[in-house]
Parts: C-alpha cells; sequence; structure tokens
C-alpha cells in the first residue's frame, strides 16, 4: 500500500493506506478526527470541508493521496484544546449559529476560508452566495449567516 | 469504490505512457469528477493517474486575440483572473457559477472538457467561443471535439494540455442553475466573433451540449434578443429527467438564449 505523508493540525502524520482512502476516511478513521462529517457523500452539502494547504477543500470528494505532502487544517485544529475557542467558533456559539450541530464544522471550515479569502467586512448576501456549498438542515441559515459576519469581525488582528 | 492503482507522474509526457500501457487507466487532475464517478462504482479504473501536480499546466496568458489557459487551471483560477475578467469576461463567468467555492478550488478546465458531463458549464463556453482544444498530440477544434454524453474525440492516450479561447466581441453566458448541484438544467452561451456567431446550449440535450443553428441564422441580421423572440426549438433530442421533461428544457433554451443576448 502506498504510504501517504501529512501534516494534519500542525502534526506530521504517516501512514499506509489503500489507494482509495478518501481524505475524509482518512481523518476519521485513521486519525480518529471525527469533527470533520460526512454528510452526503457527494460533494454538495460541505460538512466534510476541511483546509488543504489553505484552501477550502470537500473531503470526501478528495483522496488522501491526493493531499500527500500537504498540510491540512480540520476544525480540531482552529482552536488549541485548552485555550479558547477560535473568533469564528465563538461567534457561532454566541449568535445560536447552529442547531443539531452537524453541519457546523463544515460551515465553520467554509467561514474561516470565506475570511481568508475576502477579507473582515462580509455582507449578507455575499455570505449566502458564498455558504453555496455548505447545506444546513435545521436552522434556515439565518443566524449561521449572522455567525460569520460576526466571527469575520473578530477575527480581525486575531490569529486565525 | 472499486480498488485501483495509483500513480502520480510528473510530466505529460509520463502519464501519456502510463495511459498507453493500460487502456483502463484513467486520469484524475481535481478528482470531482471522476470520484463521484467511482464512488458509484460506475467507473471501474485500474489505475488513478493523477496530474493534478504536473507543473507549468495551469496557466493563463493572453495570446494575441485569444486567452491560453492550462487544463489544470482550477475554475477558482479562472474565475479570479484579471486577464480572462477583463479581456473575456463571459468566461470568468462562466467559471465562477461552476459549482460551489469549495469544487470551483478544486475542478479544472481540462477535468471539466475530457468528462463532457451533458449538464456541465466549460463545454458550453469552449463550444460557444469555438476554442481549440490543445493535447499532448494535436489541436481539437471545438465543433469536433464533443462527441455525445461524456463522449470526446480524445483518444485513450490523449490528455488536454491547454485550451485557446479566441476573444469575441460579445459574449455571455446564463444558466438556469439547479439549486442543489448548482448544474446547468439548461444553460446557453452566446457569442460574436466576426461574422462567426454562435449560441450553444449545455444541460438540454440528450448527447450532450449543442449549437443551435435556427437562432444563429436569425441573429446574423442583428444580435439581439429580439431577432430570436418568440422562437423556440422542437423537443426532440432534449434530455428528460426528475428536474425537468424535454418540453420545459427546449423552452429553457429559447429563455437563457435571449437572456444571454441582453447580457452580452
Amino acid at each position: 500500500m502506498p504510504a501517504v505523508s501529512l501534516t494534519v493540525n500542525g502534526k506530521a502524520v504517516t501512514a499506509d493506506v489503500d489507494p482509495r482512502t478518501l481524505l475524509v476516511q482518512f481523518l476519521r478513521e485513521n486519525l480518529r478526527l471525527t469533527g470533520t462529517h460526512v454528510g452526503c457523500d457527494t460533494s454538495q452539502c460541505g460538512a466534510c470541508v476541511v483546509h488543504v494547504d489553505g484552501i477550502a477543500t470537500k473531503a470526501c470528494t478528495t483522496l488522501a493521496l491526493q493531499a500527500d505532502g500537504g498540510s491540512v487544517l480540520t476544525i480540531e485544529g482552529l482552536a488549541a484544546p485548552d485555550g479558547p475557542l477560535h473568533p469564528m467558533q465563538e461567534a457561532f456559539r454566541e449568535n445560536h449559529g447552529l442547531q443539531c450541530g452537524f453541519c457546523t464544522p463544515g460551515m465553520v471550515m467554509t467561514a474561516v476560508d470565506m475570511v481568508n479569502r475576502l477579507g473582515n467586512e462580509l455582507d449578507e448576501q455575499t455570505i449566502r452566495h458564498e455558504l453555496d456549498g455548505n447545506l444546513c438542515r435545521c436552522t434556515g441559515y439565518h443566524n449561521i449567516v449572522k455567525s460569520i459576519a460576526a466571527g469575520a469581525k473578530a477575527m480581525k488582528g486575531a490569529t486565525a | 469504490m472499486y480498488e485501483f492503482k495509483y500513480q502520480r507522474p510528473t510530466s505529460v509526457r509520463q502519464a501519456v505512457n502510463m495511459l498507453a500501457k493500460d487502456p483502463e487507466a484513467k486520469l484524475l487532475a481535481g478528482g470531482h469528477s471522476i470520484l463521484p464517478v467511482m464512488k458509484l462504482r460506475l467507473a471501474k479504473p485500474t489505475q488513478i493517474v493523477d496530474i493534478g501536480r504536473i507543473e507549468g499546466l495551469n496557466t493563463i496568458e493572453l495570446r494575441g486575440r485569444s486567452i491560453v489557459i492550462g487544463a489544470l487551471a482550477r475554475h477558482v483560477e479562472v474565475a479570479n483572473s484579471e486577464t480572462v475578467k477583463t479581456a473575456l469576461p463571459a468566461l470568468a463567468k462562466v467559471a465562477a457559477e461552476i459549482g460551489d467555492p469549495a469544487v470551483r478550488h478544486r475542478g479544472t478546465l481540462g477535468g471539466s472538457l475530457a468528462n463532457n458531463d451533458p449538464n456541465a458549464d466549460y463545454p458550453a463556453a469552449v463550444l460557444g467561443l469555438g476554442a481549440t482544444i490543445i493535447t499532448s498530440k494535436r489541436r481539437i477544434a471545438a465543433d469536433d471535439f464533443f462527441k455525445g454524453l461524456f463522449e470526446t474525440a480524445l483518444e485513450p492516450d490523449e490528455i488536454i494540455t491547454k485550451v485557446s479561447f479566441p476573444l469575441a466581441r460579445k459574449a455571455a453566458y446564463q444558466k438556469f442553475r439547479h439549486p442543489a448541484s448548482g448544474f446547468a438544467l439548461v444553460g446557453v452561451f452566446v457569442s460574436k466573433r466576426g461574422s462567426d456567431i454562435r449560441v450553444v446550449a449545455t444541460g438540454a440535450g440528450s448527447n450532450g451540449v449543442f449549437r443551435v443553428p435556427s437562432f444563429e441564422e436569425a441573429l446574423k441580421k442583428r444580435f439581439s434578443p429580439k431577432s430570436i423572440e418568440g422562437m423556440t426549438i422542437p423537443a426532440d433530442g432534449m434530455n428528460t429527467d426528475i428536474h425537468g421533461s424535454a418540453e420545459y428544457r427546449a423552452h429553457l433554451v429559447g429563455v437563457m438564449a435571449r437572456r444571454a443576448l441582453a447580457a452580452a
């Protein structure tokens, strides 16, 4: 089996994998990082969004081997285990940007990517447009949009 | 997925050799077309040849009256390219409307064209601009490239390296978007370049992307939505599925063509 070497949340990992192993499977099953979810498994819902080399990627439609040598950031790596939440996580908490929470890791990772690309001042229209690839079946999105706008502002000056 | 062997060549020549040696090998660039098909077990490649990291294939250059884009250019790169946005904004818009942001981060121009999904956006732009597909072997005119459902003129060991898009005086793309997948239920690309007028529909035909000669003829006098006011195309040969009937899609071709002409 070929080997895959990645830096996941700042930590180097190497493993032999079946080439079929999806990045999301590798994260969840090999590394036990179960914050990244499998929702639709067809690259539509965005519950599996992680950052690969700084770019939001649907991990259910990426082979672990495609990310070989790269750096992966998952929801577990956004904030230090014992430290405060990442500003975007805190904004979701503060604005009640979730109900069941299943889509939330993907929402937060997409939101952070949005800020990385588009800056800290995001209007509602931009946020809704950019959330095209993330589905939530509970909230109706209203509080998610509010959370992202607040989180984007809060990320200004914070180390993201 | 069925089992496969994974390879990662570092040059087009290496990749071509891998394909030539194994007719059941398939290319992977961004993976956003091939992996879903493999997950459904609709494809069973013996080898996946990952060309995603071959260098020099994601360039975007203005060359004379054309924009030449590398096959590995990701949708987001085409959508955000200042060169494309300035010289051929309709093409930037096509790329910006594919899938969703995360999909656009991975999907590539060459991958979309080689797959030739009947609902994909890029084939409409390539045929709608009369682009030229440059491969490891030859240059193929868009009119000769798309051969039907998921079929192209590409030979089994042939790899798209670049696409050359001629600049058009007027061009626009309008699509009726499937709300979940972002695919075109029907999308129409129109362009005018000298006397070459093109109206191309994607998502509509049961055999993939196609030109609409009756609209093109009617637009010769005046390139305006008024020239095709009230015109329709027959429902024969249109795709029918749970998302829309053949009649509905045929109707949408006229509607989207008029919207595109108004935007061009």
